[in-house]
This record gives C-alpha cells, structure tokens and sequence, in this order.
C-alpha cells in the first residue's frame, strides 16, 4: 500500500550548522518524486531525514496520517536503494533480496515466492545462488532495488542509485527503474544531481538550492516557465542576456543591448513598468537570420554537427557568448566566422527580475507555493 | 520510540561496564604502580628514582637495550623490506612454502631461538665445534651483544616481511606502469617511488619491531650472559624485592612505561606526516625471473628465511635425540616427550584453556569496543578508546607487576589464579585487536547496516548479523595471530605464573635455564606443532594462504 508524504516546516541542523531551516513538501501517492540539485543543498539530507537516519531538528513528518518522526526506522516500512548500493557482501542475491521479508518472520513459502518473483521481475533469477563480488554495478543495482521492493514497502527511498553506474548503464538502468515503478506505482523519492535522469524518470521534480525548495513541478513545467533563474539555469541549458523591459504606447517591449527588440505579450500585469531583466534563452529558442539583417548581430566562432542538430557558439558585439542549437539541415553548416543575426522565440524565452529572483512571464506554476501558507 | 530509547540504553550500559573493566584492571593497577613508586610510608619520595639513576649498572641497562634494539630494528628492516618487494614483484620458487615459514618464524618464542642458536653457535655448538675440529679456528662468541642482536633481527624480520608485503599488495600496478612509463624503474623506482608509498608501513613496522626488540626479556636473559638490558634488570627488581620493599620494582616499571610512551608519540608523529591512503584496484603481477638475477634473488629469498628458520628445526630435531639426565647422547628416542608429559601434565591444558579464554574474550570485547568507538562516538566511549591504547606502551613484564601490586591483597585477590593470567593477557593483546576491529569497521559503510534497518532488522541484530560477519575476515587474521602472540607470551607469564598455571612457554623457558635442554626442545615442538596447526586452520577457514597483521 503506497502512501502519500507530507513534510511540515522539517529542520535539519548539525550542531550550530543550519542545513534545512524550513521546507515543506507534498508527496502524492503513487508519485515517482525526484529531489534535485547541485551536491550540497540538502537533498539526500532530507530523503534521510524520511528514512529515519537522519535526526529530525523540527517540523512534522507525516506517512498519510502517520506522524513518523520518532519512528523507528525498521519501521516506517521504507525501501531504500543506496549510493553504494550497500548489498550485503556475506550474503548471496537470493539471500540479500530474501533478508527483510525474513525479519518480518514471514512463513518460508512466502519468502521463497516473494523473493523468486522478484528476482524475476528484476531478471536476476540466474544470479540468485552468486556471492554479490562476482555481480556487475548493473546487476547489484538490480538486487538493491529488488531487495528494497520484496517488503513491500509503503515508500520506495533512492539515493543518487545510478551515481556509481558508466553512462550507458545509466541510462540503461533508469528506464528500469520507471519501468518498475510505474509496474508496482509505489510512492518514490528519489535524489539525485543530474538533471537529464531527473527528467527522464520524474513525474514531479523539486529543484533543491542551499537547503531551500526553489520550485516544485513537472519536468515541462521546470524546463519550460522556470521559477527564477536558478531554476532556469540547472534544469537545461540556457543563454542568460541582459536586457530591459519598456513600457511603449501601452505595448511591453523587450530590449537586448544591441538594438534589438521585441514585444512581449505574456507579461504579469504587476511586472508591467520599465526596468533592468535577466533573459534566459534556451539555445533552441534562437532562430538564426542571414539575410536580413534583423535581430542580436553575432559571430559564429565555432559549429558542431551532431547528427539530429547542429549546435553553434557564437559571440555577440557585447562580448556575450550565446550557444545556438538548430536542427541539422541537408546543405551546410553555416561557416565559422559568418555574421549572423539572431531573433527569439518570444513565446518560449522567459524573463526575470535584474536579481534574477522570480519569473516576469504569465504560466509559472510552482507546487511549492500551494504549501508555503500553511 | 520506546524501541529506540532501549536500544540506546542498551549500549550505554555496556559502555560503562567496558569502562568499569578497564578502570579496574588496567587503570587501578598502574596507579597502584605510581604509588609504589613514589611513596614510602605515606610519604612522596622519588628516593626509588635516585637509586635507580645514581647507579652506572641501571644506566647502562637502558642504553644498551636502546643500542640492541635499535640496531637490531635497523638490520630487521634492511633484509625484510627487500625479501618483501622481491616476494610481491617476482615469482619466487616455492614462494606458497616460503610464506608459510616466514609466518611460523614470526610466530615463534623469541626465547625458543635464541637457546636453539646457543646448542648452534654456542661455546659446545654444534658448529662451533664442527668448525673447530675441521679447521682449529674458533668462531667469535655469540654471548651478550651480538647474540642478541642476531637472535632479535632473525626473529624479527618476518614481522617487517608481512607488514610491507601487506602495504605492497595495496599499490595499484598502475602507479609501477606510470613510473616505468616516465622512465623509471628498477632500483629507482623502488627507491623514489615504492618506499615512500610503502612508508607509513614502514613507520609502523619500525615501531612494532623496536618495541619487541626492546621489551624482550627471554632473549637477553638466556644468550645475553654480562651484556644487561633493561627488562632483564625490571624482572631481577622485582623479583629480588618480592615481599620486602617494591617500591623500586614500581620505579623501574614506571621508568619503562616512559621509554616506551616516548617511543610511541614519537613514532605517531613522525605517522602523522605521512597520512594517505591506498586502494589497489589490480595488485602488482608478479614477474618471471631469468638468468642471474633468478638465481641471486631466490638465493637470497630462501637463505634469510632459512636463517630465521634453522633454529626452530634444530630444536625440532634435538627433541627428537637420546638423552643422558641433562646431556644428549648419541641415538634417538622420545624419551624427552615421555619425561615433558610425566613432569607437567598440565603445561598442555593449561595453555588452550588460558589462551581461549582469553582469545575469546579479547575478540569480544575488540568488536564491541570497535563498535562503541567507529558507531556511538561520544563523551565515554572516547575515554574507552584512550584507554585502549594505554596498554599498547606498557612492557609485558610491567604488566605483570601492576597485575601483582592490585590484586594480591583483599578484596580482590587473584595472584596465582587462571584469572590473572587471563586478565593479563587480555590487557596486553587487545590493543592490536581493537586497532584492526576498528580499521576493519572503519571500512564498512555505515549504508550497510541502514540497508538492514530499513529492511526491517534491529540496530543489534543489523550490527551483529550484518556487520559482524563482513568483520570475520578481519577479526579472524587478527584472532589467530593473537592466538598464537598468547600462547608464546613469556614476559607478563613468567611475572604471574605458579605450578598451577604453568603453560608451554614457561615449561619451556623453565627447562631451558634449569639447562635440560631435552625436555624443553619437546615442549618447544610441541609448542611449534600447535602454532603450525592454529596458521592451517587459518588458512582453511579463511581460504587464504597470505597473512597480515
């Protein structure tokens, strides 16, 4: 039975060290929920404090109606996948996933049946009589997560589970995992630092920065209408430009150093009068003009073919170095050292405050306010 | 929640009744120790220390123990580390039987080598007299300095083997790779690179090394004849002031524990220098060897190693010889074991029933110790830990004597009982084991035992079922090399011992100076045959024929 996580005002501090000094969260049931950020902001901090081995400074940590701050962490019912795995050396795959279903004193049938379906669901049922040394990282990973599954947990804890893992088994391993979570829909936290897996396996992110929630949302919507810059910059790729924002016979107009400007029309109404912006422009959100010459003037300084798209660096006449990805075309590369002008997809760019400290653009939906009231 | 708060109280509990241990047994006799030594009469008085310093013939004790043991180190570790990198980089003939015995030679009585090398080179040795009649030369005498120093570097030097083959296996062969692709290989690259990756392994086995050499007392006793050292005189000090004034045997221990407490911070600061940590992930490959340098280098491999070596097999085969009361004769037979089991019967017994006692209570009191320190530190538990290595910088004999002052009066006696023996093994080895507990521990992830938790297991069943095995290997090596360190003590035993808790070591050491030279080499063999068979069952059980400290 999956359960949904409710996080009120949690403390974490180490002596006089404030690590998380007031966060909340809503975890729904069933959700695969990705904590993430740069190493350092508190994230495997927290998914610990859930599991129950970190102490918890303040706040209330609720499982449905639970409060589980002084439960034992044997029991909160949790399964978790570490960083290292953490497969026991002195056991064998079969005993490693069997050893929590036999804490519980099941009756043995159901352990050997509850084990032997989940080595099968994580296709390892070939390895079950193998001491965990002669197993690769894909394999143990495997039995951590089949081992962390066979209790039937309440909720699915994973911290950074693909760090130890090469690139290709990364990517190999993270459809696995969503695969298995959509299959069982247990509730899971997951923390990790890169972006791109966070992506592919969420449905909800949080966005983690020096101990604070900066937004909490779907993929699209952190990729999409970042809530500040921060945001912006860690989730994806991004140019950040300086710019100003004009208020011109009622029209909002959009102002890059060079000259170039442009109307915006999906500006919040309380944002409306003249002010420095930070812009950020997502490298696929430029489109490049060689003819007319409208738009930011820049040169191109290097080209990169990529197969599906060609990626461009170029610098503008401010000095600024702008990166450019366009879908690969069948004639040609445009030539290192052309002068090219770039326009931008207006409806997709996002705008922010000169600190950088919020969103100036209509559609930013962030979760995390929904709870900062209460 | 309540859960929670037993579990805690649970370890408290067994913290202060460590501590309570080891204020009782070990912190109580050495201040019983300090009060001997500077009181008389309920007077402070360093009278006892005066005494000591104002006479040339205690002096002169300490220098020449330093002088012996120095050197001593120094010669330990000029043919160890070699043979060492010569066994880890090249595929030495019969390198599994060389291993073996360098192991045994290590394990030996110290004692046991140096009266084997007086029936060797002794005044009626064998090949001094062999040497004599073939060529009319006398071969200079072994007695006093360089009996001892030839006994303790042959006895020493497999420890250095094993401490730095150990540290070898640890460079990962990448780092030989770079350097010989820098262009550096050889002796230069063992100079410039190996040894300074290898050093504090170095510094640890100088230290251990000089410790021993320094604290042996069987040696100089036996082969030493005029030449005195300072255990020899801590023992005659105590033993002639038995029952009178102790007060002087306490100021020679106390002078003891300073020698070595200074020896000890300075080799930990001369470590601290040296802090790094290595991980091989492909250990050296051994290389064939051809030509001279074959030849030269297994001569050189098998000849140390046989030294060290000769003299357990000569007390082997003497056991073995005819004998007239105290004189071998021509002819063999075992009479030597007949008349070793008719004149102590309970040397045998007594030697597996005091060494497992205190083996297993040194291994369980190590990994609960190593769990206090590496899992709960705190306030109490690192008072434990200082307290733990206390033992580490006080002479075996010294032991002996705190042991004796504490515990021969009411309400606690216990002088003359197994107990004491016990006790004072205990106190003496279990420094080494909880160091390796606690190194051993220090390497499991603490994600191991969460993994447990949050799969449902207590934080003791989750310590014990989880952790504890991952230690085994660990706690293992190190029992058995405790094991063997126990059953071949001499230096606290000889303090401690009487007819009822007599055991191998000291029936040989007892036969040895009453000069009958049969019955000790059976209890020698004996002796050997029980060490041979403790490093098999390691070998079986821990499916491994390498060992390390």
């Amino acid at each position: 039975m999956s359960v949904n996580i409710k996080i009120n005002h949690a403390v974490k501090r180490y002596g006089d060290n404030t690590i998380i000094t007031d966060l909340s969260l809503n975890i729904k049931e069933g959700e695969f929920f990705t904590l993430l950020g740069p190493s350092g902001c508190g994230k495997t901090t927290l998914l610990r404090m859930i599991a129950g081995f970190n102490s918890i400074e303040g706040g209330d940590f609720y499982f449905n109606d639970t409060r589980i701050n002084d439960m034992d962490p044997a029991k909160r019912n949790i399964g978790m996948v570490f960083q290292n795995y953490a497969i026991f050396p002195n056991m064998t795959v079969e005993k490693n996933v069997a050893y929590g279903l036999k804490n519980r004193k099941l009756p043995k049938e159901e352990i050997k049946e509850t084990t032997d379906r989940f080595l099968k669901l994580m296709k390892i049922e070939e390895y079950r009589s193998r001491m965990p040394e002669k197993l690769s990282g894909g394999q143990q990973q495997r039995v951590a997560l089949a081992r962390a599954l066979a209790i039937t947990p309440n909720v699915l804890l994973m911290d950074e589970p693909l760090s130890n893992l090469d690139a290709k088994l990364r990517v190999e391993m993270r459809t696995v995992i969503k695969e298995i979570q959509n299959t069982i829909g247990i509730t899971t936290v997951y923390v990790t630092h890169d972006q791109e897996e966070a992506m592919a396996v969420s449905d909800r992110i949080a966005v983690m920065n020096l101990g604070d929630i900066q937004q909490i949302g779907t993929p699209k919507v952190l990729y999409q209408r970042p809530t500040n810059l921060f945001v912006a910059t860690f989730i994806g790729r991004t140019n950040i430009v300086d710019g100003k924002l004009k208020i011109e016979d009622g029209k909002t107009m959009l102002h890059f150093p060079s000259g170039y400007a442009c109307e915006m029309d999906n500006i919040l109404d309380e944002y409306k009068y003249d002010q420095k912006v930070k812009v950020s422009i997502r490298p696929e959100e430029l489109v490049v003009d060689t003819k007319n010459k409208e738009g930011i003037k820049a040169i191109i300084d290097d080209a990169v073919f990529l197969g599906l798209n060609t990626h461009y660096f170029v610098h503008t006449d401010d000095g600024d170095k702008i990166e450019i990805i366009q879908e690969s075309k069948i004639d040609s590369i445009i030539e290192k050292g052309t002068e090219i002008y770039l326009q931008v997809k207006k409806e997709k760019i996002n705008i922010f405050d000169e600190n950088g400290q919020y969103n100036l653009v209509k559609g930013v939906i962030n979760d995390l306010d929904l709870y900062t009231g209460d | 929640m309540t859960k929670k708060n037993k579990n805690f109280d649970i370890w408290k509990v067994v913290s202060i009744v460590v501590l309570a241990m080891y204020l009782l047994f070990l912190m109580w006799p050495l201040l019983k120790l300090f009060l001997q030594a500077f009181f008389k009469q309920g007077q402070f008085t360093i009278e006892q220390f005066v005494n000591f310093f104002s006479q040339r013939y205690y002096r002169k004790s300490i220098t020449n123990s330093l002088k012996v043991s120095s050197l001593a180190t120094l010669l330990t570790l000029v043919i160890g580390i070699p043979l060492a990198y010569f066994y880890q980089m090249y595929e030495i003939k019969g390198k599994g039987l060389l291993q073996v015995i360098i192991i045994l030679c290590s394990m030996s009585a110290p004692f046991i080598g140096a009266y084997s090398w007086i029936m060797l080179l002794g005044r009626s040795g064998v090949i001094t007299v062999a040497i004599k009649n073939l060529t009319g030369f006398t071969i200079p005498d072994i007695y006093g300095f360089n009996g001892i120093l030839l006994v303790l570097a042959l006895q020493l030097f497999p420890l250095v083997f094993l401490y730095v083959s150990g540290a070898l296996k640890n460079i990962d062969n990448s780092l030989l790779e770079a350097s010989e692709n820098m262009g550096c290989t050889g002796t230069k690259r063992f100079l410039t690179l190996i040894i300074p990756l290898i050093m504090p392994t170095i510094i640890a086995a100088t230290l251990m090394v000089f410790m021993r050499a320094f604290a042996d007392f069987g040696t100089p006793l036996l082969i030493g004849e005029g030449y005195q050292t300072f255990p020899v005189v801590i023992y005659n000090a105590y033993f002639s002031e038995t029952g009178s004034d102790r007060g002087f045997g306490a100021a020679v221990s106390i002078i003891a524990i300073a020698i070595t407490a200074i020896i000890f911070l300075f080799q930990r600061y001369v470590n601290s220098k040296f802090t790094f940590t290595m991980n091989a992930m492909n250990s050296i490959e051994r290389k064939p060897l051809k030509g001279i340098k074959a030849v030269l280098i297994n001569l050189y491999c098998w000849f140390m190693v046989g030294l060290a070596f000769l003299p357990q097999v000569y007390v082997i085969y003497t056991s073995f010889l005819k004998t007239s009361g105290k004189l071998f004769v021509k002819g063999y037979s075992l009479d030597s074991y007949r008349l070793a089991f008719r004149n102590l019967r309970r040397a045998v017994p007594n030697t597996f029933k005091i060494g497992l006692a205190a083996l297993a209570i040194v291994i369980f009191l190590a990994i609960i110790i190593a769990y206090l320190v590496v899992r709960r530190s705190n306030f109490v538990n690192k008072i434990i830990d200082t307290l733990s290595m206390i033992p580490y910088i006080i002479p075996g004999s010294v032991v002996g004597i705190a042991l004796v002052m504490a515990f021969s009066k009411k309400p606690l006696v216990l002088t003359g009982t197994v107990a004491i023996m016990v006790i004072a093994l205990v106190i003496r080895r279990i420094p080494y084991t909880i160091r390796s507990s606690v190194a051993t521990l220090q390497q499991i992830p603490l994600s191991i035992e969460e993994a447990a938790i949050s799969l449902g297991a207590t934080k003791m069943k989750a310590f014990f079922g989880i952790t504890v095995p991952m230690m085994a290997n660990g706690i293992l090596s190190g029992a058995i090399m405790s094991w063997v360190t126990i059953i071949t003590e001499l230096s606290t035993a000889i303090i401690l011992y009487n007819l009822r808790t007599v055991t191998l070591t000291l029936a040989v050491y007892t036969y040895v100076s009453r000069g009958n030279y049969g019955i000790a080499a059976a209890y020698a063999t004996i002796l050997t045959v029980a060490t041979i068979l403790s490093l098999l069952l390691y070998m079986f059980i821990a499916k491994t024929d390498e060992v390390s400290f």
